[in-house]
């Protein structure tokens, strides 16, 4: 007679395991399943986090082993709001956030809606247009330098064949006012194509009978992208902002490999002032506390958001 | 059964054998040594077959790019980690190391085995054995003598075309600058000039934000200029002296030659950016460590007589200083194999293996090498070299030193790159930064 897996398994089952499985409960079943994957984020998520918090309150120096480590209260905390350095990070952060959604959102939803119509090449385009995403940060932070080098580089080649300007004068990474725009640049090439991806994906998931049953009514195309495309799309554009802010809040590899955080300190987004506390600095507790404070905005912000996504998805 | 009984018995044969192989080559001491990776780091692997042969030892070793090397090697030696047992460090992490307990003191063995300072070169002994400074209590011992310099195109210098035209402009002859507002005048007479078909530019200089770079570089205007650390009378005693008009004129002085005459995007220079733009043919002058010399005397490109090399050069008041490099070698106290590792200081203390430490390329920093009558001529950036580590000041080197050296890279870069203030706002907030560093240490 044919057995089934499941009957096949238990005859398996040693005599001695099976006797002690079998006082469980499924609820404790379940808790046996589950119960290792919460070991495992207590103790690479949750333990640490606990851990900054406290060393975020003292004075402790991961280089000064034999030092004594001070319980300092919000001494870290105050210091760190209220150094200009820090807002000026904080600045040059939300600039780069704002401008690579933005122009991320713009773009990728653009390509997404010519993605989307059915053409010759449509799958191979699709393909060519991803390919930046696939690459390594670092990889993609250093072959920009070379594309921005003022003598050789590609970028000021065609600046320069575009505007009759001599291509070496000016330096992208080396300009105060254009290094900013620099890694935003870098960044939208990067990452357009996983906004594309989603928006793709959004505009894949509208039924054509909307679109046939706007045409009975006679609604004009612009009418239809306004009041079905867009809104239709708009949960997921909302998701592809969360996850590209989320990124880029605490973007470090691309922009350290592009310019170091400077001219200046001009591109020092607050990941890379971070790291330099922690690990140039070895202000632990500083850096501790710091940590703690994007982790509050970080998680804050990303909270509101998803509570207004959730409602953008009822509706 | 038989052919199992057989193949537990090869089995139980080869864990034998696995386990007696794993425990001899533990007891032959594997030495890790750490290092920069850079040209010195090759000579030394070459070097360091003669200890091989002679000890029985393996050498392994870790070398790491500069750009990382000390966030690599510091976080190795927080960590207790037990991945290098000879660590060649940088001399500003004496202090930290020697405080914290990550170096071996090496007194004792240099007592034992007739080891003595006095037979190194006095900066580098100062600059990289000793904690304190200027006491003798030693946590390393010299192993590549390293010091700022400048390499000139001698070829184009002895163009008559070009010495002409600079005779006519400047009044005097197209030669090897004797202080910085020369130097200066020279990087200019080159910035943007054809020279064989080709458009050049003035000087290769330190301008690298995320390490260490515009420190190393501006410290050799601000020396020479009158920039001093702290009150000699009064340590740690800092307005006046990181601020003084001197060390502002100095600090000046290196935004001109930033401003007037590097390449185009030289902002974020180091030294392999200086030597890729000096070997290219890009540069008349390029400052760099003196390590980065045999290669240029090397170079097909601009190599032999096309090369010259200068200490860095005096300021308006005659001052002359340079800002030291090179490094000592220590033995890591997390190692595991300790009496090896002194073993290997012992052979690369030697005389004969100093001499050929020179001889492949590394920078001896012991006195028998470079006080050699041969020795001034043996290259033509010995004398140059020598000349050099007689005017040597060197960055602090307190446990704080990785927060002081932040403070400077973001001042320096932020006046000299960016264009953000004035020098003396620069300088004004060091005096600030580095004196929160030392209140924070207790030092006040």
């Amino acid at each position: 007679m044919l057995q089934s897996p499941i009957d096949r398994i238990a005859s398996a089952t040693p005599p001695a395991v099976a006797a002690r499985v079998k006082g469980l409960s499924d609820r404790a079943i379940a808790w046996l399943f589950v119960a290792p994957s919460i070991v495992l984020l207590l103790a690479i998520n949750i333990f640490p986090l606990i851990w900054t918090i406290r060393l975020s309150f003292t004075n402790f120096r991961v280089n000064r082993p034999n030092a004594q480590v001070e319980f300092v209260g919000l001494r870290n905390y105050i210091n760190i709001l209220t150094d200009s350095d820090i807002w000026l990070s904080m600045q040059a952060t939300a600039h780069f956030l704002i401008w690579t959604i933005v122009l991320q959102v713009l773009i990728g939803f653009s390509l997404a809606y010519l993605i989307n119509k059915k053409f010759r090449g449509n799958d191979l385009w699709t393909t060519i247009i991803v390919l930046p995403m696939m690459l390594s940060p670092a990889v993609v932070g250093n072959f920009w330098t070379f594309l921005y080098q003022p003598q050789i580089g590609l970028f000021n080649y065609v600046v320069g064949f575009l505007t009759g300007s001599d291509p070496s004068s000016f330096s992208m990474i080396a300009n105060t006012s254009l290094a900013p725009w620099a890694i935003i640049i870098v960044d939208t090439w990067m990452w357009t194509p996983f906004v594309m991806l989603i928006c793709l994906a959004g505009l894949r998931s509208i039924p054509p009978s909307i679109y046939e049953a706007a045409e009975c009514d006679r609604a004009s195309k612009w009418r239809q992208f306004w009041t079905i495309t867009i809104p239709m799309v708009l949960p997921f554009l909302m998701l592809a902002v969360l996850f590209r802010g989320i990124e880029n809040f605490k973007m470090f590899d691309l922009v350290v490999q592009l310019t170091g955080g400077g001219p200046g300190s001009i591109t020092e987004l607050t990941s890379i002032n971070l790291k330099r506390a922690a690990f140039e600095q070895w202000r632990t507790g500083y850096a501790s506390a710091y940590a703690v404070i994007l982790f509050v905005t970080v998680f804050g912000l990303a909270s509101i958001y998803v509570k207004a996504l959730n409602k953008v998805k009822q509706r | 059964m038989k052919s199992l009984l057989t193949s537990s018995a090869l089995a139980a044969g080869m864990y034998v054998a696995v386990s007696a192989t794993t425990v001899s080559s533990a007891e032959a001491a594997d030495l890790t040594l750490c290092w920069a990776a850079w040209d010195p780091a090759n000579a030394l692997v070459e070097l360091s077959k003669d200890f091989e042969a002679k000890s029985g030892n393996t050498m392994r070793f870790e070398f790491v790019p500069w750009p990382n090397f000390a966030d690599r090697m510091l976080n190795e030696l927080n960590s207790g980690g037990k991945l290098c047992d000879l660590l060649i460090g940088d001399s500003q992490w004496i202090g930290g190391a020697a405080e914290n307990g990550q170096y071996v003191k090496l007194n004792d063995f240099f007592d034992k085995e007739g080891i003595k300072m006095d037979d190194f070169i006095p900066a580098t002994v100062v600059g990289y054995a000793e904690w304190p400074k200027n006491t003798p209590n030693y946590w390393a011992m010299p192993a590549f003598g390293d010091v700022v310099g400048w390499t000139y195109r001698k070829d184009w210098f002895a163009r008559p075309e070009l010495q002409a035209e600079f005779k006519q402009k400047y009044g005097r002859d197209l030669a090897v600058p004797r202080n910085w507002a020369e130097l200066t005048d020279i990087a200019e007479f080159f910035q943007g000039r054809e020279i064989d078909g080709k458009k050049v530019y003035g000087a290769a200089i330190y301008t690298e934000r995320g390490s260490e770079g515009i420190t190393m570089g501006a410290t050799n205007a601000l020396y020479s200029y009158g920039f001093k650390y702290d009150n000699p009378e009064k340590p740690y005693e800092l307005e006046g002296f990181v601020n003084s008009p001197g060390a502002v004129a100095g600090l000046e002085a290196y935004k001109k030659l930033y401003d007037c005459c590097t390449p185009p995007g030289h902002s974020d220079a180091y030294m392999t950016e200086d030597v890729d733009a000096y070997k290219s043919g890009q540069v008349a002058l390029q400052m760099n460590f003196t390590f980065t010399w045999p290669g240029i005397n090397a170079d097909a490109n601009v190599g032999g007589d096309k090369s010259g090399y200068f200490p860095n050069p005096a300021g308006p008041d005659g001052v002359q200083f340079a800002q030291l490099g090179g490094q000592g070698i220590s033995v890591v106290a997390a190692s595991e194999k300790q009496a090896e590792a002194l073993a290997y200081i012992k052979w690369f203390s030697q005389p004969e293996i100093q001499q050929k430490w020179w001889k492949f390329g590394g920078y001896s920093a012991l006195r028998a090498v470079v006080e050699d009558p041969s020795f001034a001529s043996s290259q033509p950036y010995a004398k140059p070299f020598l000349d050099s580590m007689a005017i040597v000041k060197d960055f602090w080197a307190e446990p704080s030193y990785a927060s002081l050296l932040q403070a400077s890279q973001k001042r320096f870069h932020d006046y000299v790159v960016a264009n953000q203030g004035t020098a003396k706002d620069a300088l004004d907030g060091l005096v600030k930064d580095w004196t929160a560093v030392f209140e924070d240490e207790g030092k006040y």
